[in-house]
């Protein structure tokens, strides 16, 4: 059911763990599936230097939360804000239907760890 | 793929090469309507009635206690639909158990829609249903008990001698659904004291898309499949003369040699739990933990701290099929009913996964299976943010 391209990421996903001196975590639960996404990243400057994800969920959970950490690292802040799941498909090629809410995960949980830095920063 | 080692002998089983040779002149040769009036009907019938025999012999019954469905659902269908349309004068409540397939499980939900209460008996931490509460639960315009003889998903092997015996005492009748349990465990109708028994071919090396439900002679039953005068005229619809030679032939050959193929297929099971617990942790056996008391050919696990889909696709993408029993599996994103109703917490039951081992598996697969089995545990715990190593 699912794509090549989504069972080579499967397989081998990219940006798994945890960035060691992070200074944004944010992990988000999936109201649909009682499914977890935590992302970890390092913020300097207002730029993505590092993230990592960890994911408790099925396979296009992990595939979208490495497909969306991958996106965002090097960017800025605001440029990660304005990614959606649905880049993430268009990115991915496609998800079947009912695994669209995995892929929510991930944007999810970016938004979170960044409201985390910004709480952190103070602002 | 270079491996595939097929692990899901509970969902089906390959068609046996006998039954299947059984079944093969009954496609373009011997391809009349049993019920038609010359030599082509005649030769359909003979099938049909040999084959009739045959499973009844299997498990006790008279031929004429026995008749065809297009699958196990149906079989399950014409019992607790037949019986809450026939005795609904007499009363509206039907007890079954939490742990039922779909095709109780919803038909008794769909039933409830139309006037009918149904209690659905809360079962043990094994799966097992108990007879106190069965005795407490039934009323005097109870009408059916319906438990099925071997639970699906953790191979809960059910006390329905017992079960049967209190319905019975309280004049009630007894259905089961034995679709998991025939051909893999030995039973006798008439010792149980069942007035209903369904059964699925596909689960014993027979083709799929046949059932058939046993009714207890004498027993009045609404009809389910209206139509024609088939199935001595309780069930409609022209017979599906190829299956029900291949349902009989594979019945005939798993009875014959159901001993030594459940000692195999316990043998593997057993092995691959040994060797599952002794090396994953932080993981729950569901169902029975006596061997005896459930299904040969059944193990199943929760792995705390991943997800079921992702165990499933991993084993898959190492050319092995298993099933889980977790929401992502499907199209339904509730965990399995039956895992909740033994007390794994929701999240665990999100991480499960059943293996059902068959008479063509191997040692090797086991081994190979519980290698890949701990590489991917261990690789998706990894990658989980509930693990944290200790
Ligand atoms: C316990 C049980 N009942 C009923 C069924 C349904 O049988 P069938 O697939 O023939 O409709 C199954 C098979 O999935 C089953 O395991
Ligand atoms: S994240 Fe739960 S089903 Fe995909």
């Amino acid at each position: 059911m699912y794509n090549e391209k989504v069972m080579e990421i499967f397989k081998n996903p990219q940006h798994m763990g945890e960035v060691e001196n992070y200074n944004a975590i944010g992990t988000v639960g999936n109201e649909t599936c009682g499914d977890i996404m935590q992302i970890t990243m390092r913020i300097e400057d207002g730029i993505i230097k590092d993230a990592k994800f960890k994911t408790f969920g099925c396979a296009a959970a992990v595939v979208s939360s490495s497909t969306a950490t991958g996106m965002i690292i090097g960017k800025t802040v605001e440029e990660a804000l304005q990614l959606t799941n649905k880049q993430v498909i268009e990115e991915l090629g496609e998800l079947p239907p009912q695994k669209i809410h995995c892929s929510v995960l991930a944007e999810d949980a970016i938004r979170a760890a960044i409201a985390d830095y910004e709480s952190r920063q103070g602002k | 793929m270079e491996k595939s080692i097929y692990l899901d002998h509970a969902a089906t089983t390959p068609l046996s090469e006998k039954a299947f040779e059984a079944m093969k002149p009954y496609f373009c040769e011997m391809f009349g309507n049993p019920n038609s009036q010359h030599v082509y009907g005649r030769e359909g019938a003979k099938a049909v009635s040999e084959s009739r025999a045959k499973i009844a012999a299997a498990i006790g019954a008279k031929p004429s206690e026995i008749y065809f469905t297009s699958c196990g659902t149906e079989a399950d269908n014409w019992a607790v639909k037949g019986t809450a349309w026939q005795y609904g004068d007499k009363g509206k409540h039907i007890i079954t158990s939490m742990i039922e397939h779909p095709a109780i499980y919803t038909t008794c939900k769909q039933l409830e829609k139309y006037g009918y209460e149904v209690t659905y008996l809360p079962v043990d931490g094994e799966g097992f249903v108990s007879p106190e509460e069965l005795e407490k639960a039934i009323r005097p315009d109870t009408i059916l008990v319906s438990i099925m003889f071997a639970n699906n998903e953790i191979g809960t092997i059910e006390p329905i001698k017992q079960l049967c015996e209190i319905a019975h005492a309280h004049g009630v009748l007894f259905h089961t659904d034995a679709v998991q349990a025939t051909g893999a465990i030995r039973y006798d109708v008439k010792e149980l004291g069942v007035d209903m028994l369904s059964m699925s071919a596909h689960k014993f090396y027979g083709p799929k898309g046949m059932g058939a439900l046993y009714l207890r002679n004498g027993l009045k039953m609404e009809k389910f499949i209206t139509g024609g005068e088939q199935e001595r005229a309780h069930r409609g619809g022209t017979s599906n003369t190829p299956g029900i030679v291949g349902m009989a032939t594979a019945l005939e050959e798993a009875m014959s040699t159901l001993e030594q193929d459940a000692a195999y297929v316990a043998s593997l099971r057993d092995r691959f739990v040994e060797k599952v617990l002794a090396n994953i942790d932080d993981i729950l056996f569901n169902g029975p933990k006596d061997m005896s008391k459930r299904l040969p050919n059944n193990a199943n696990f929760s792995f705390r701290y991943i997800e079921g889909e992702s165990i499933l696709f991993s084993l898959d993408l190492a050319g092995i099929s298993a099933s889980s029993g977790s929401a992502c599996s499907s199209a339904s994103l509730d965990p399995s009913r039956t895992l909740l109703s033994i007390g794994v917490p929701v999240g665990t039951a999100h991480g499960s996964i059943r293996f059902t081992f068959g008479k063509h598996n191997t040692v090797e697969d086991v081994d190979y299976t519980v290698e890949q089995l701990v590489s991917t545990v261990r690789r998706l715990r990894e990658m989980s943010p509930l693990y944290h190593k200790k």
